[in-house]
């Protein structure tokens, strides 16, 4: 399925965590591209970029497209030039997450990523008239802004990328509020990141589950679900669609979602399909409907 | 909408030195003529209250005998006083003691300030009253110097009065 | 010693003339829609308003920044080409943008209007900022409040524009233009709108015991006793539960404000050329104590004194300060 995509994995897993889910993704997954790189912390990637030749060798002996992904914080001297150094990569194509890689890249293609600010047709044409190719638009865009996108990237010969399962990113800090939740600096976190492998849960004082802390970033408690929306995407121009990894059967998910974008099953049917899957969180779909993006809107309102 | 805090009865005993007990009906015509005046002398501060204009806001000034109640529309302008036990519905209500809200229309408190401070409460539509305050704001000088002018040398004498009571650290009202 | 600029906040016409008797050196401030950051109810200027205010800066020697520094959507571009043509038939003196297509429409249609970078583009390191200068020929950058001051020194001899901090004001925790948070809880985005935490979907519930519970929309933010000091009901400024966190704790930051009065003779020697004082959402008395306070400093400070630095804690979130990242590494 060359539409459906998996993106980076943005939490802390173990080195051969990602080692056995690459594997899997590599023979199981119907993903056509398969987007690699921290994005998240510079701090973590030590732990496993050792391993990435092997993965890479493996998603592309599985039939996928690679993209490396890269940081989307730069401030310190490291995370410069781990960015540099992607930006510098022959033989894969790159996915740019902050402004400062659009210097390093020059104006070689590349793909921009979900995390840079990508609102309108007008910074999208004058990103494609310096190299790139392919955007993923920010989780907040509603439908009737995806539309348009859609519509000038179709005239800009461009790929347009829309995030339809796993949490919403809502925002990115200096600070690492893993580490704050336990007392520590970012300097100092001893990867406390690495316990909660789908993310720390936060919850309001009235015990509302809300938000969800991955280091720097904080995601929402729910996860995007776009299945249903496929078809609509489809029809204004959509022409990728990203899965991101979370703690769950990620080769069952793509399955689902892999049906939809073909058309062999409706909305009703992915629904139903997901809800086997035992989500550790309510599905959203909120941004896409220009509401809340906590909420869910369609046949089964939640 | 909150319970409020204030002491059912009489104005705080420094306060009521400047602002004797006073049946309500003989406060509702100065009211009036204060809300027309800001009115007249300032149109732009309707512009900013935008949909807000028919909004009800409660205004209680913790130490009075009574509250206020506000509806900033210039086609029907509403400001009266009521009793504390007929207060009106509203969309919005404003506590604070009576110096502090009158320094929020002076110009010379910053509503965040007080808001931080626990000084001010504010309940019901947020949003209006956050309009009202930056639409007061925007009104050059002092709406309340303004005031005092409408009422000669007493009224100027009283809001003197009043401002130094308000600049005296651990004063009851 | 290198003068700074000290660049103010005006939230109406107003603010704006109690800011430039302050003495302010420029002051920023946006149109009532969404072509800025702080799109906030009753407040910013009409087109009447702007061309009249900025006359009287401009009468007084004060710059006058036009902040256009959101994110407009795709099929509302017009909007935000409209405010900058506006600001550049008023004369401001410089736009202070954000995003892409908007820095590039100043650059081809006003080349002679200077361009500031916001805060709001998050531009954080040499080659970020590099890069807006060399598309755009941006002139100045604001800079996130994430750096230390060696930090912001090293950055100053990489870059080949000017550098404008934060030294007073809210204390933002997220990297700004790139927080949902809002638009995830109100359906409002701060960067497609201007808003953050709305005041529509603010509500205050005072509890029997006295206790104020802050909700923004459905989720509660926080909950103070009855003498605690009160925050803007933001969600990084709230207090959760985490798994290992069973008492409430500021997940992100505490209320508190920013204040690097301290720091200034530092941040002079730096290279930084532009103070910038938070606040286009607070009073004229907020302006007018910030701003005189500032000025006093930064003029004290140039002629060689030892500034006298005004208690301007009242004025603070939380009644409480701090000098964040730009002190300590350990702030991250």
């Amino acid at each position: 399925m060359q539409s459906l995509t998996l993106g980076p994995i943005i939490y802390h897993w173990k080195p051969e965590e990602r080692r056995d889910f690459y594997a899997r993704i590599a023979d199981e997954a119907p993903v056509g591209t398969v987007y690699l790189g921290e994005v998240i912390c510079s701090k973590r990637t030590p732990y496993f970029e050792g391993d990435y030749p092997e993965i890479i060798e493996r998603l592309e002996r599985g039939g996928k497209q690679v993209v490396l992904s890269s940081l989307s914080e730069v401030v310190l001297k490291r995370e410069r030039e781990m960015l540099a150094a992607i930006c510098e990569t022959e033989g894969h194509e790159i996915e740019i997450n902050n402004t400062a890689g659009l210097l390093d890249v020059a104006e070689r293609p590349h793909r921009v990523g979900p995390l840079m600010n990508i609102y309108n047709e007008e910074t999208m044409r004058y990103l494609a008239g310096k190299g790139a190719t392919h955007f993923s638009l920010p989780v907040e865009l509603p439908a009737a802004v995806v539309g348009e996108m859609a519509k000038a990237a179709k005239g800009l010969g461009v790929g347009i990328e829309v995030q339809v399962f796993g949490r919403a990113s809502l925002a990115v800090s200096a600070r690492c509020y893993h580490a704050r939740a336990h007392c520590r600096t970012k300097d100092n976190c001893q990867f406390v990141c690495e316990e909660d492998p789908d993310g720390m849960p936060l919850k309001t004082v009235t015990g509302q589950s809300f938000l969800t802390i991955n280091g720097i970033q904080t995601l929402s408690h729910s996860y995007v679900n776009l299945a249903a929306e496929i078809s609509q995407m489809q029809t204004m121009g959509v022409t990728q669609f990203r899965l991101l990894p979370q703690r769950v059967d990620m080769v069952a998910v793509a399955r689902v979602y892999a049906d939809r974008v073909s058309g062999a099953i409706d909305a009703a049917e992915s629904d139903a399909r997901l809800a086997t899957l035992a989500m550790p969180a309510p599905f959203s779909n909120g941004f896409w409907n220009g509401q809340q993006g906590r909420r869910q809107f369609g046949p089964k309102v939640a | 909408m909150q319970e409020t805090t204030t002491p059912p009865s009489a104005a705080r005993p420094g306060l009521s030195r400047f602002l004797p007990p006073m049946p309500l009906f003989l406060l509702q015509p100065i009211l009036r003529r204060i809300v027309a005046r800001v009115a007249r002398e300032n149109p732009s501060l309707f512009n900013r209250l935008g949909p807000h204009k028919t909004a009800r806001f409660v205004i209680d000034p913790l130490g009075l005998p009574f509250g206020l109640l506000l509806v900033p529309n210039p086609e029907a302008l509403t400001f009266r006083a009521f009793h504390r036990s007929a207060e009106p519905a509203s969309d919005a209500r404003i506590g604070g003691k009576f110096l502090d809200l009158l320094g929020l229309l002076d110009g010379g408190a910053d509503g965040d300030a007080l808001f931080f401070s626990r000084d001010l409460d504010v309940s019901g539509n947020t949003e209006a009253v956050v309009c009202l305050r930056n639409a007061l704001d925007d009104v050059d000088g002092s709406i309340a110097e303004s005031v005092a002018g409408m009422f000669g040398p007493p009224g100027r004498a009283t809001l003197a009065g009043l401002r130094r009571m308000a600049a005296r650290k651990g004063d009851p009202a | 010693m290198k003068r700074p600029e000290l660049v103010c906040p005006a939230g109406t016409p107003a603010a704006l003339r109690t800011a430039v008797e302050a003495g302010a050196d420029a002051v920023y401030c946006g149109f009532q829609n969404a072509t800025n950051a702080r799109n906030f109810p009753g407040l910013n200027f009409t087109p009447e308003e702007m061309q009249a205010s900025v006359a009287h800066a401009h009468d007084h020697g004060t710059k006058v920044l036009l902040a256009v520094n959101t994110f407009p959507t795709a099929g509302r571009f017009n909007l935000w080409r409209e405010a900058v043509d506006m600001g550049a038939k008023f004369g401001v003196d410089a736009f202070i943008v954000a995003d892409i297509g908007v820095a590039d429409y100043v650059k081809r249609t006003y080349p002679n209007i200077r361009l500031h970078l916001s805060v709001q583009a998050a531009a954080s390191s040499p080659e970020a900022i590099r890069y807006y200068a060399r598309e755009f020929g941006v002139k100045r950058v604001v800079l996130p409040r994430i750096l230390t001051v060696p930090e912001i020194k090293k950055l100053a001899g990489e870059i080949p524009c000017e550098i404008e901090t934060f030294i007073f004001g809210n204390h933002g925790l997220m990297v700004e233009g790139r927080c949902s948070l809002t638009n995830y809880v109100t359906g409002l985005s701060t960067n497609m709108d201007g808003v953050c935490s709305p005041a529509a979907d603010v509500h205050y519930d005072k509890q029997a015991d006295g206790s104020v519970t802050t909700r923004l929309g459905e989720f509660t933010i926080d909950s103070f006793a009855p003498d605690e000091q009160a925050g803007y009901p933001t969600i990084c400024k709230g207090r959760y539960n985490a798994p290992n966190r069973p008492d409430a704790y500021y997940a992100f930051e505490e209320p508190i404000s920013l204040n690097l009065s301290a720091l200034l003779p530092a941040l002079i020697e730096a290279g930084v050329d532009a103070f910038k004082i938070e606040g286009r959402q607070r009073s004229r008395a907020y302006v007018k104590s910030a701003v005189s306070a500032f000025r006093k400093a930064v003029d004290s400070i140039l002629a060689g004194q030892e500034p006298e630095l005004a208690d301007l804690i009242a004025l603070t979130e939380g009644q409480k300060q701090t000098e964040g990242a730009f002190k300590t590494k350990k702030w991250r």
